[in-house]
């Protein structure tokens, strides 16, 4: 979740006498917002006319079984149910949406090489920002015997909780999708692999920053005030073209698996900056500063426990230097009831070094869970998880259920509620924004 | 999602024993001139050996005879059937790597249903200790370590638990033999299997071994309160290498449930040259 940096009143006072500055600000960055978009074509326009040319290649080339690629991916409708009239009227209420996710994959060289292209989009009937679209992957893969080689657009994940996703830092987090942050927006790489005895080493260049999409003024759930994503500011002067790094070793030694990972370059997830915008709003203006992140993420995985944790170390961020860490386990219980049923038990403790002043949810907060799995046909499964913080009593609490019909489809639902959330916290702004969400995909 | 497994075939993947490593390299030419005469005395000997050394001795001569194909690709058709005969399939692509001295690594990797494409799952077998086991979930590109306690927990919704599915070391289990007969006009030797593993959903498991082929024909799985649960049927063996047989059909029906699943394979490969960099967490985040 976006940080709010404190103290709240005082960065509005000051966002205030600094009005005129601001919209000069505003002006320059919708301007270098500008230019970048045409850097980025200049920049990666190269690379895509290439994968493009290489992928019709494959697309078309006649009688080619070889390099004949393969389509797959998804259709899906979504309807967001709202119980509570919005806390602001502007925001929407029962909403309707359609997205889009086809998959493109070729290889050859005996499958040491391929390509990979998944454009997606999607289409929201109350928030603009939602209706948005981006491409996931596109990226060519070559793979040696101790070393593998991926330029383009990728999506890399790291980390093994499940309340948070602490160390996970290469892709920009498509929020307007889900709350739960495990929607992600392509990232420019290139991604050297060097896969060793003594486990791998991931080296990244990461030439180009992909801004957090937050929902819309129409959107919900969303803060109160809005984040204003045409204010963006970038302690980098290249803002959006700042070249960030990470190098990550991972690998596992009997029960544990686990990585060691650095990364330099913009924050993924900015800090809010209250101020008011053109038209005399109070909004959040996301600052995204250069930071310092080294991260550990450890798993034991010891029979019918698996115990985990992400921390991370982080400077360049406010003013001072911080620690954060999200551990726990994940108990499961085979064959319940004397069936083929398994519940699995999580408990998950989130902690940041800064505290009750931290610009986080998730300062001091216990995760409980619970996971569902059939094991059936049609893999029906269900998870349930609440996060309660520790020094308010704030409750988040959702329930993602899924199941398969027939061979295409694929039905899920899902329910949040966000329940005592004090006055001025970001929660606070998501009192009203309790859903209830079916989903239904169909896959091809 | 269900955790998949590959290495579908029991007689894939063996752990060489200790009795059948020690069968192979430079002892094989000393030990095969004394077996052979100790063959010849069977009918004399043969009080002298124990129903349990008898069970063991057939697994460890399958073992033997299933060693040595060093890796193995195959593809997986399955056909799930409820009580009601409405069906669902899954396609599946295996690669298995034999291991010498330890259980088999494998990576199966899923093409349908669709909304599970791309999921792979990459396993670490062995004999007593647990298996490691590795998931790929690809709309996160996240690698999950998972447990591998729930060895009787069904396979894909299917009536296959995964203990059914994984490699057959000979130290798996314990052995008894109990006759000889006929099945289907195949003669067969009659062995009781008992897991020597944790967390096992049997028994006990009656098992037809074809004595030409040293294969199961039919097992017949007893669950823990000793009732019999399912019955597999393996057929139309085929040989490759001109020594590894493997059947192009299984199929399990549940007798408690009335449910079952047929098992479809085609396409087997081996000594493919598959290597350990074809079984790692880079090789699982790239199978498709």
């Amino acid at each position: 979740m976006p940080a709010i940096k404190e103290p709240f009143a005082t960065e509005i006072q000051r966002a205030r006498r600094n009005t005129t500055s601001l919209n000069l600000c505003v002006l320059r960055i919708s301007v270098a917002r500008k230019a970048h978009f045409a850097g980025m074509a200049r920049s990666y326009g190269n690379l895509m006319k290439r994968f493009a040319a290489l992928s019709l290649t494959a697309l078309l080339w006649p009688g080619s079984t070889a390099l004949a690629g393969e389509w797959s991916g998804y259709l899906s409708g979504e309807l967001r149910a709202f119980p509570t009239g919005p806390s602001e009227p502007r925001q929407h209420g029962n909403n309707l949406s359609f997205s889009a996710q086809p998959e493109y994959y070729t290889e050859w060289d005996d499958g040491r090489q391929s390509i990979t292209i998944v454009p997606f989009a999607r289409w929201d009937q109350g928030d603009s920002e939602r209706t948005h679209a981006d491409i996931r992957e596109f990226n060519w893969l070559k793979a040696s015997d101790n070393w593998e080689l991926r330029v383009g657009i990728g999506k890399v994940y790291w980390g093994v909780t499940e309340s948070q996703h602490l160390v996970d830092i290469i892709n920009q987090t498509d929020s307007v999708e889900n709350l739960d942050g495990e929607d992600k927006l392509g990232q420019p790489m290139i991604q050297l692999a060097l896969i060793r005895d003594w486990g791998t080493v991931d080296l990244f260049v990461l030439p180009g920053f992909r801004e957090r999409t937050f929902a819309g003024i129409e959107g919900r759930p969303r803060t109160q005030p809005r984040i204003d994503t045409d204010l963006t500011q970038y302690e980098s002067s290249r803002e959006q073209h700042n070249i960030d790094y990470a190098a990550r070793w991972s690998h596992y030694i009997g029960d544990w698996d686990f990585g060691l990972s650095y990364f330099h370059g913009t924050s993924r997830d900015p800090t809010l900056l209250p101020t008011t915008n053109a038209n005399g709003e109070t909004v959040l203006i996301p600052h995204y500063e250069i930071i310092d992140q080294f991260s550990l993420d450890l798993q034991a995985t010891l029979g019918d426990w698996l115990w985990k944790l992400e921390t991370i170390h982080r400077s360049g961020q406010g003013n001072r230097n911080y620690a954060a860490a999200t551990g726990g386990f994940e108990y499961t219980l085979v064959g319940i009831f004397d069936s083929s049923y398994d519940l699995g038990l999580i408990t998950e403790v989130l902690w940041d070094e800064r505290g009750r002043n931290a610009p986080t949810l998730f300062d001091n907060d216990t995760m409980i869970g619970a996971r569902f799995t059939l094991n059936d046909a049609d893999s029906s499964e269900l998870l349930l998880g609440l996060i309660i913080d520790n020094n308010d009593q704030s409750r988040m609490l959702s329930i993602e259920g899924s199941r398969r019909i027939g061979q295409r489809w694929k039905l899920s639902i899902e329910a949040r509620t966000f329940a005592n959330a004090p006055q001025g916290s970001l929660l606070y702004g998501m009192r009203d924004d309790d859903y209830l969400q079916l989903e239904l995909a169909r896959y091809f | 999602m269900p955790k998949p497994s590959l290495n579908l075939n029991p007689a894939s993947a063996r752990t060489h024993s200790v009795q059948a490593r020690s069968l192979t390299g430079s002892r094989l030419k000393i030990i095969l001139p004394i077996t052979l005469f100790g063959l010849s005395l069977l009918p004399l000997t043969a009080n002298a050996e124990t129903a349990e050394e008898k069970g063991l001795a057939i697994a460890i001569k399958a073992d033997q005879l299933d060693t040595g194909w060093g890796d193995q690709t195959a593809d997986l058709k399955m056909v799930l059937r409820n009580r009601h005969g409405q069906e669902s399939t899954r396609k599946i692509r295996s690669r298995t790597l034999e291991v010498e001295g330890d259980g088999d690594k494998s990576l199966s990797i899923f093409d349908n249903p669709r909304d599970v494409k791309g999921t792979a799952f990459l396993s670490f077998t062995h004999a007593i200790k647990p298996d490691d086991q590795w998931l790929y979930l690809p709309a996160l590109k996240r690698v999950k370590r998972i447990s591998s306690n729930n060895k009787s927990g069904p396979f894909m919704g299917s009536e296959f638990a995964y203990e059914d599915i994984t490699s057959q070391e000979v130290d798996k289990y314990t052995y008894k033999y109990l006759r000889e007969e006929d099945l289907d006009g195949r003669p067969a030797f009659v062995i009781e299997r008992y897991p020597a593993y944790k967390h096992s959903g049997y028994t006990r498991l009656v098992t037809w071994m074809d004595k030409e082929m040293y294969q199961p024909l039919k097992i017949e799985f007893y669950d823990r309160k000793k009732s019999l649960l399912k019955t597999l049927i393996s057929s139309d063996y085929k040989q490759y290498q001109g020594k590894f047989w493997r059947p192009e059909k299984m199929s399990m029906v549940n007798h408690q449930t009335k449910k079952s699943t047929d098992l479809f394979w085609s396409n087997y490969q081996f000594k493919t040259g598959l290597t350990d960099r074809d079984f790692d967490r880079n090789s699982l985040k790239r199978a498709r």
